[in-house]
């Protein structure tokens, strides 16, 4: 594949973690480097095992498809293939195929000369992942708790496992959550909207920067973040609602066992009510 | 030894107030004196307003403040006036929609559903105006309009969910309640009372964007941030004169994933994904209960869910209302349908 036409002069030898320059080349526009051959290795083997737990299963249905945990009664003690052994292992691998995705991710970023910020997001999501296949079912002691992996049966896994809790828009730390969603997907319709604004004026007008953008904002809403700010802002928005998407899901069922509207009555109960004389 | 400035601000800039370039002739003057604060200089400008008022903010300030007041005294006239317990109770008061006896009556008694209906319109008005006003803001400013287009696309999903399918429904009854908890209880039970959301592909789609979207905001922003020592936050500027800071974020995804966008498009993911989350997800609403009335025997329908063994039999007659269009489906399939 043919580099781009300022390619050339970045694609310099270093910045390796591990391996020194063993694997330090490219193929193609890839990079690969010692856990990029991790990162296939790993998710071609963890893909293969899918592919070989879907043509050992009853269905070929692309939505039927699981890949299913072991059953509670089997603990935290290594399955057989076909009762669980398979999610174990694909487990496994992806654990192995994300976080060597992520050092690779600094490789490049070292090679670039560019902070490390990109792989540090990418953390939350692994964080968030391996929150639910390996911390909370250690916690709950069985794999069985982990999600299986099948496009339906996850949804009804998060839905079967939101309703033991009786109501889990009521977890507090879920409500934290889906707000950092909602207010990151907001501010990226913002941003991206304003930067398309700047960049593409109507017809026969001068492009925008900075100014303008800033001046949109404080126009419109007393306030403009700024170009920097922003990034901030969505950066740090973003990585928690990875981050306390896995916090909610890893206190159910450790640190609270009951339906979360329960949890609520603490509220209730705050002794500024009774002494201001309601209960 | 680590070093954050690229996640806030050491140095912050004390310098005269940026007043805002002029306004085409006809604008009202800018309000609001700009003041500073510090704590807003960690992680962006320090400087707020002045801002722009007009015709149309007012009318919008009004129209919302007034959709607030009717929907906080409701609240507060529940708890029959008492201070203590309104701010005790906050979270879990509510101002309901009309009853459905009330059907799409525009004039139901205030105790049933009057008053939601008027915060509804007064908060719908609110809105509109706040989106003409977004429009003629960047107008005036000779930028294009993308903001508003994105704006454009929440409120899609909001009159779908308070005006639209009501009406499709033929009932205000099918609307959501003004209430921090209520508006949750509201969601959980519409899931269920639809054979569980999940089902529903376009549903499916909005969390894809909606994840998408937070997953990209994490890739764009950490881009970003990686590059602010080459410049990389003046995007506008990347674009229009691309430098080293434009090719290294460039080379970065294309060596990691062997694809990457540019200063430009990757703006036009991050729009299509943030505007796809609401557009997909007033759809999803739209169709649930106008033309599909349990997603989980659609899904079964098309072969998307997993036909259960059934614990329950099923009863001859099911109560009115309750999805009237089962018998249409042949429930006792007991493999997969196709």
């Amino acid at each position: 594949m043919a580099l781009l036409s300022y390619e050339a002069k970045y694609r310099v030898r270093g910045g390796t973690l591990v391996g020194g320059e063993l694997f330090d080349f490219w193929v193609g526009p890839f990079y690969v480097g010692f856990f990029g051959v991790t990162a296939a290795a790993s998710a071609l083997l963890g893909t293969l095992l899918i592919f070989y737990g879907a043509a050992t299963g009853p269905t070929w249905q692309p939505f039927a498809i699981t890949i299913n945990p072991p059953p509670i009664s089997r603990g935290l003690s290594f399955a057989p293939l076909q009762d669980g052994g398979l999610w174990q292992w694909i487990t496994f691998f992806s654990i192995i195929a994300f976080v060597s995705w992520a050092l690779r991710q600094v490789e490049i970023a070292r090679k670039l000369g560019m902070g490390l910020h990109v792989p540090i997001g990418f953390s939350a999501a692994i964080f968030a992942y391996v929150s639910l296949v390996v911390i909370r079912p250690f916690l709950l002691g069985a794999w069985g708790y982990g999600f299986p992996y099948g496009i339906m049966s996850h949804l009804d896994w998060v839905s079967n496992t939101g309703y033991q809790y009786l109501h889990f828009h009521y977890n507090p730390a879920h409500m934290l959550a889906v707000t950092f969603f909602f207010t990151t997907t907001f501010l990226l319709a913002m941003h991206s909207g304003e930067i398309l604004a700047s960049a593409h004026p109507p017809a026969g007008g001068r492009v925008k920067s900075a100014e303008h953008e800033s001046v949109y904002f404080r126009d419109t809403i007393a306030y403009s973040i700024g170009e920097l700010g922003i990034h901030r802002l969505g950066f740090f928005l973003a990585i928690n609602a990875g981050v306390w998407s896995a916090i909610c899901i890893l206190i159910s069922g450790t640190v609270w066992t009951r339906g979360w509207p329960y949890w609520w009555d603490w509220y209730l109960h705050i002794p500024i009510w009774s002494a201001a004389g309601f209960n | 030894m680590a070093r954050y400035h690229t996640l806030f601000t050491s140095f912050e800039l004390q310098g005269p107030d940026e007043l805002g370039i002029p306004l085409p002739r006809g604008s009202s003057p800018r309000r609001l004196r700009p003041f500073r604060s510090s704590w807003l200089g960690r992680i962006g400008e320090n400087q707020v307003g002045p801002t722009y008022l007009g015709a149309l903010g007012l009318a919008s300030i009004v129209c919302g403040f007034i959709a607030i007041e009717i929907i906080g005294l409701n609240m507060w006239a529940s708890v029959d006036w008492n201070v203590v317990r309104f701010i005790k109770m906050l979270p879990f008061l509510a101002l309901e929609p009309p009853s459905a006896k009330q059907g799409l009556s525009l004039f139901p008694p205030l105790e049933d559903g009057g008053w939601w209906l008027m915060a509804g319109f007064f908060l719908t008005a609110s809105i509109l105006l706040w989106w003409v006003r977004m429009y003629r803001r960047a107008r005036a400013l000779g930028m294009g309009t993308h903001v508003c287009w994105a704006f454009a696309s929440a409120i899609w999903l909001y009159l779908v969910l308070g005006f639209i399918r009501p009406i499709l429904m033929g009932s205000w009854s099918e609307a959501v309640p003004f209430g921090v908890i209520e508006h949750l209880n509201w969601t959980a039970t519409f899931s269920v009372r639809y054979g569980n959301i999940f089902y529903n592909p376009f549903h499916m789609l909005s969390i894809v964007f909606l994840y998408g979207s937070t997953m990209l905001f994490t890739m764009h922003g950490g881009t970003i941030l990686a590059l602010t020592k080459f410049g990389g936050e003046r995007e506008t500027h990347e674009i229009t004169d691309p430098g080293t800071a434009m090719e290294r974020g460039s080379l970065f995804w294309r060596w990691t994933m062997g694809f990457n966008a540019n200063f430009d498009s990757v703006h036009r993911w991050l729009f299509t994904f943030a505007t796809l989350t609401t557009l997909t997800g007033g759809i999803g609403i739209l169709m649930t209960g106008t033309v599909v009335d349990n997603w989980y025997l659609w899904g079964v329908k098309h072969g998307i869910a997993p036909q259960y063994a059934r614990i329950q039999p099923i009863p001859d007659s099911l109560p009115p209302g309750i999805m009237p269009r089962l018998p249409q489906l042949d429930v006792r399939q007991p493999e997969l349908a196709r």
